[in-house]
């Protein structure tokens, strides 16, 4: 799976994207996150602020317990602060 | 009949006025049009530039999502939403957002309807360049941001 990661989660995670496989036990977005906090400092510091994050599955928004069957890219990103 | 939003979202400059002429050159239909300019401020002279990231893809769907909204709940003629990112100075433009309608209501309602949307969901995140020099900044998201975009979740159109 497609990982895009925006503004300062991006900097934190230290990349802009990376392909991910996932473990059998990642269903949803929250899974995905704990398996994320897992892997090293710079993903567990990213998501540290945990509900400071949002998500979008293929470019639409949605919550953490939306289910990753079928997604292709999963973006995670600060509040949003245009216009 | 339904109309196609303008949706743009670019690093150069926009011209309002020329986006603005789109929307009314050879039609007699159109009685009201808002027009909505963000600039960048300079924050009493701390600040040097903004620098706007975007989710590329994500931003163009995520506006014409918010501009069909708009369209469902308004009669409008026409609708330009133009989005810029990259560095911008002091003085410039950011954003604009134009509602045409054939009465004022719905135009100026239309226009505050997609701007306090666009605040919370378009996938945009501004850092801060500070005029000392000091390390620059993102901007955090305002609660009023959410507030002002909630009034809009149980009404319907005005007309």
């Amino acid at each position: 799976m497609n990982i895009r990661y925006f503004a300062w989660v991006r900097e934190r995670v230290g990349v802009e994207e990376e392909a991910i496989d996932l473990p059998g036990g990642v269903k949803t977005v929250a899974d995905l996150i704990s398996h994320l906090k897992s892997l090293d400092e710079n993903h567990a510091a990213a998501f540290e602020e945990e509900d400071a994050i949002r998500v979008a599955l293929d470019q639409v928004h949605v919550e953490n317990d939306a289910d990753l069957a079928g997604a292709r890219e999963v973006a995670f990103f600060p509040p949003m602060t245009g216009g | 009949m339904t109309i196609e939003p303008l949706i743009k979202v670019q690093l150069e400059n926009f011209g309002a006025e020329a986006e603005a002429a789109r929307l009314t050159t050879g039609r007699k239909d159109v009685g009201a049009l808002v027009s909505f300019v963000g600039l960048c401020r300079d924050e009493a002279g701390t600040l040097a530039a903004l620098e706007l990231e975007h989710y590329p893809g994500m931003a163009e769907a995520e506006l014409t999502r918010m501009a069909e909204d708009a369209i469902g709940r308004w009669p409008l003629t026409g609708l330009t939403i133009v989005h810029r990112y990259g560095k911008i100075a002091p003085g410039e433009n950011i954003v604009l957002v134009i509602a045409a309608s054939a009465h004022r209501r719905a135009a100026f309602e239309a226009a505050d309807f997609l701007m306090d949307f666009l605040k919370t969901r378009a996938p945009f995140w501004k850092k801060e360049h500070l005029a000392s020099g000091e390390s620059s900044s993102w901007v955090e998201a305002k609660a009023g941001d959410d507030k002002d975009a909630e009034r809009w979740l149980n009404t319907r159109s005005g007309t």
